[in-house]
């Protein structure tokens, strides 16, 4: 009774691929399977080590629970630590992105030191944190001192980009005008600069104050201060319970770390 | 006839207006905020510079260490390139096989965690519970974890990247699908299909351009964290890094060095053009 | 076409519907269709239509009350028997909810979810009859050609009919359509009500039809009713919609004025006040 189905209509139908045609479907699947098995055999993935894991993992998570919150005062301590290193870093990282973001602005920094400036960015943005962390180690030897530098680099790397982008896409026609008027450098910075970019920024400050705090979890791995050297010491210790205390805690601190941050910038709009 | 009424209202026709001397931006509430914010900022900045204790003196002979420590970088030892090799290749190993498996993972995470298509409070906060946990808990502290399970080596590295990487998916893949029209579900709900095969045919396709770009995203991102994964004998390449590091090999350092630079700088060159051919 | 002779295909008896926020969208509605027709709801914002068209396939659970579809009660339903219930029941709606990312064929052969199974029907793999119907419907609502095409690319009047296809796949026993042609043009409109009293007589299912234009209404249905603050308050044939009744139902007004221009006093006289 529905259709009446003349036999003028085709009967099958396949829907498009998402690869534009069946072969490079089965391409991808082919190369995507080729690459799977590839990469585990060449990793030397031992899957009776696997299986044996498996029964550890629940034995590591059952002395997990309860978290072990006793020792309250060196979990503080971590924490405190790790905050402090991350406010600190911010603020340094703050200042040393200024000049690094005006030598990175195509349209006001000289060629020679835009290039420059732009070739230290793309190699710092690179490596990963925990690398820088474990040269300043070398240099500042054990302590909040190292974590504190490597943020604070990281950081300025980050914000003198953000900074040099921001100063690329603003208006030129007010730096223009300013200019116009026979302002200094300076002038045409704090006139025509600083108003164009100053909301955006304190934004992404805020943004990487929270991204410090995460990372200054982790740099305590290599030994550069924070809560990361109490948690890689519980986990070394087989301290299992402490440990879980201490993940807790960061989980805690970063979700509302997060949180500041979400509304700290919607404010600043 | 608004130009006539405006003048006599305003009573403008005063013979001499006095104009105010001083100017100020802004109200003396919002002067009040900015200086609040800026007090708070330098006290906790005072705070933790001074609770940090830091030895200036180290500050004394720092330029002369470094200088120290580049002399002793270079040249390149290139000789050691050829032994770098098989670690670079197990790194892009684990942030693939690892960020694979998140995806996998990801996407029931995600149906879970976004308003529209959890079940009811209880997964909606199960949901959330794993994006919180996922997300907060760096990828290298997740290698801590995976090591102490599986012992030193990659199958901790791919866990801990897959760890990470689940919350990060998910949680903007449960942002997608919430965006997701409610009429265009509610088409399809119509028609009496079952749950799976509304979020199936109704949802999936909407979102998959952005599950796909998240992905690759992550997955560059994770070329990076793998970099350093081998600090914590969770594999790759940073396992020779730290090794060389604490032998004083500074020639042998910055060949891996290089080496990091060109692959993180390839995957996310890879990355950017994938993402841009997708969208 | 399914109905055991003398039983109603569609009998709703004593309906009503509460929100949580306490707005009472229908207060005891009571509504018989007895044969294939085109059934025009017709009523000002917020007098219910859409809330009644709704609770007929219980997108929106209705308070109290009955839906006796071909004998059966579709609010007593658990949810699978809801599900069934729905495969019976083809909808259309006024933003065509097309799923825009995949094609058309993929949209209209989403009509025929309810009798595949979960992988088949993520994989489209559907039976050899239901794709000859969906191409004959294509063809029949004039979109020939365009099974390939993705449904972000059409028009609001080929979306329209791409919807219709994928509710007449379902094969249904009731069409319910929900403002159909307020988003598309006047001419749009006009071909797509006539496609579907077409197809009303043709496959002999009922529609009905909530409707915003009074003058689409009279022209295209058999069968008008007026609903005012969810009470029925007319229902008969269009050529017995009077002005009185539209009054009735919409409240007074002068309706022999034309539509055109009688805005600009009103506003003269409120901004001269």
């Amino acid at each position: 009774m529905s259709a009446t189905a003349s036999p003028a209509y085709p009967t099958t139908w396949r829907p498009p691929s998402l690869f534009g045609s069946r072969r490079r479907r089965f391409i991808f699947w082919a190369a995507v399977v080729a690459y799977v098995i590839w990469s585990v055999s060449d990793l030397n993935i031992d899957g009776n080590r696997i299986l044996a894991g498996l029964p550890r993992a629940l034995d590591i998570f059952a002395r997990m629970v309860p978290p072990d919150f006793s020792r309250w005062e060196m979990l503080l301590s971590g924490m405190l630590e790790s905050i402090q290193i991350a406010i600190a870093s911010t603020i340094v990282g703050a200042l040393l992105a200024i000049p690094i973001g005006l030598a990175a602005a195509a349209n006001l920094s000289p060629r020679p030191l835009y290039l420059l400036a732009r070739g230290f960015i793309v190699v710092g943005r690179t490596f990963h944190e925990v690398i820088i962390a474990i040269f300043f180690v070398k240099l500042f030897g054990f302590g909040p001192v190292a974590g504190l530098l490597t943020l604070a680099v990281s950081s300025a790397i980050f914000l003198g980009k953000m900074l040099a982008e921001d100063i690329e896409n603003m208006k030129e026609g007010p730096v223009e005008a300013i200019r116009a008027t026979g302002a200094s450098f300076g002038q045409v910075v704090g006139y025509a600069v600083v108003p164009q970019v100053m909301v955006k920024q304190l934004g992404v400050l805020i943004y990487r104050l929270d991204a410090n705090l995460r990372h200054s979890t982790v740099i305590g791995i290599v030994g550069a201060g924070g809560i990361g050297q109490t948690l890689s010491a519980s986990f070394s210790r087989y301290d299992f319970d402490f440990s879980s205390a201490i993940l807790l805690t960061i989980a805690a601190l970063v979700a509302l770390g997060e949180w500041f941050s979400d509304w700290a910038r919607r404010r600043l709009r | 006839m608004k130009a006539n009424a405006n003048p006599r209202r305003d009573g403008g026709a005063e013979p001499k207006r006095s104009y105010p001397d001083t100017w100020e931006r802004h109200t003396p509430r919002e002067r009040l905020t900015q200086w609040l914010w800026l007090i708070g900022g330098a006290f906790a900045a005072v705070w933790s510079v001074s609770a940090l204790d830091i030895e200036w003196a180290f500050f004394a002979d720092a330029h002369v260490q470094a200088a120290d420590l580049i002399q002793r970088m270079w040249p390149p030892r290139w000789s050691y390139l050829p032994l770098v090799v098989r670690p670079l290749i197990e790194t892009i190993h684990i942030a693939t096989l690892g960020t694979m498996i998140s995806i996998v993972l990801a996407l029931p995470v995600a149906f879970l965690a976004a308003r529209n298509t959890t079940l009811n409070q209880g997964t909606w906060l199960i949901g959330r519970a794993i994006l919180v946990l996922s997300r907060s808990i760096n990828t290298v502290i997740w290698g801590l974890l995976f090591v102490a399970i599986f012992g030193p080596g990659p199958v901790a590295g791919i866990c801990a990247v897959a760890a990470r990487s689940v919350g990060f998916i998910a949680k903007l893949v449960a942002e997608a699908i919430e965006e997701v029209e409610a009429g265009q579900i509610e088409a399809v709900e119509a028609t009496g299909a079952g749950t799976f095969q509304i979020y199936g045919v109704a949802i999936l396709p909407q979102i998959l351009p952005v599950l796909i770009g998240t992905s690759i995203y992550r997955w560059d991102i994770n070329v990076r964290e793998s970099s350093v994964l081998g600090f914590v004998g969770a594999g790759g390449i940073g396992l020779l890094l730290y090794a060389s590091i604490n032998q004083f090999a500074w020639s042998q350092v910055l060949v891996i060095l290089i080496a990091i630079l060109a692959i993180i700088i390839i995957s996310e060159a890879l990355s950017a053009y994938v993402r841009s051919r997708i969208t | 076409m399914t109905a055991p002779s003398g039983m109603p295909l569609l009998r709703i008896e004593a309906l009503e519907k509460t929100y949580p926020t306490g707005k009472r969208a229908l207060a005891g509605v009571d509504v018989t269709i007895d044969r294939p027709q085109v059934v025009a709801i017709i009523g000002s914002s917020g007098a219910g239509k859409s809330t009644l068209i709704r609770c007929i396939n219980r997108l929106v659970e209705p308070t109290a009350g009955r839906i006796l579809l071909n004998g059966g009660d579709i609010v007593a339903l658990d949810r699978k028997g809801l599900r069934a219930a729905r495969r019976r029941i083809g909808m259309i709606f006024q933003e065509y909810n097309l799923v825009e990312r995949l094609t058309v064929m993929q949209n209209v052969l989403s009509g025929r979810l309810g009798y595949v199974g979960l992988i088949a029907s993520l994989r489209y793999r559907f039976p050899a009859e239901d794709i000859q119907a969906a191409f004959a419907l294509l063809d029949r609502v004039g979109l020939d050609g365009y099974h390939n095409q993705r449904a972000d690319a059409l028009s609001g009047g080929q979306r329209q009919r791409v919807g219709i296809a994928r509710a007449l796949m379902q094969r249904p026993d009731l069409l319910l359509l929900d403002e159909p042609t307020a988003s598309l043009d006047p001419k749009t409109a006009r071909q797509i009500m006539r496609l579907v009293r077409e197809l009303v007589s043709e496959r002999q299912t009922p529609a009905i039809i909530n409707i915003h234009d009074v003058a689409l209404a009279k022209a295209y249905s058999d069968r008008i009713i007026g609903l005012r603050d969810g009470i029925v308050v007319f229902d008969d044939g269009p050529a017995e919609l009077t002005d009185e009744v539209l009054s009735v139902i919409y409240g007074d007004e002068d309706w022999t004025l034309p539509g055109e221009g009688d805005d600009e006093p009103a506003t003269a006289l409120s901004s001269a006040s």
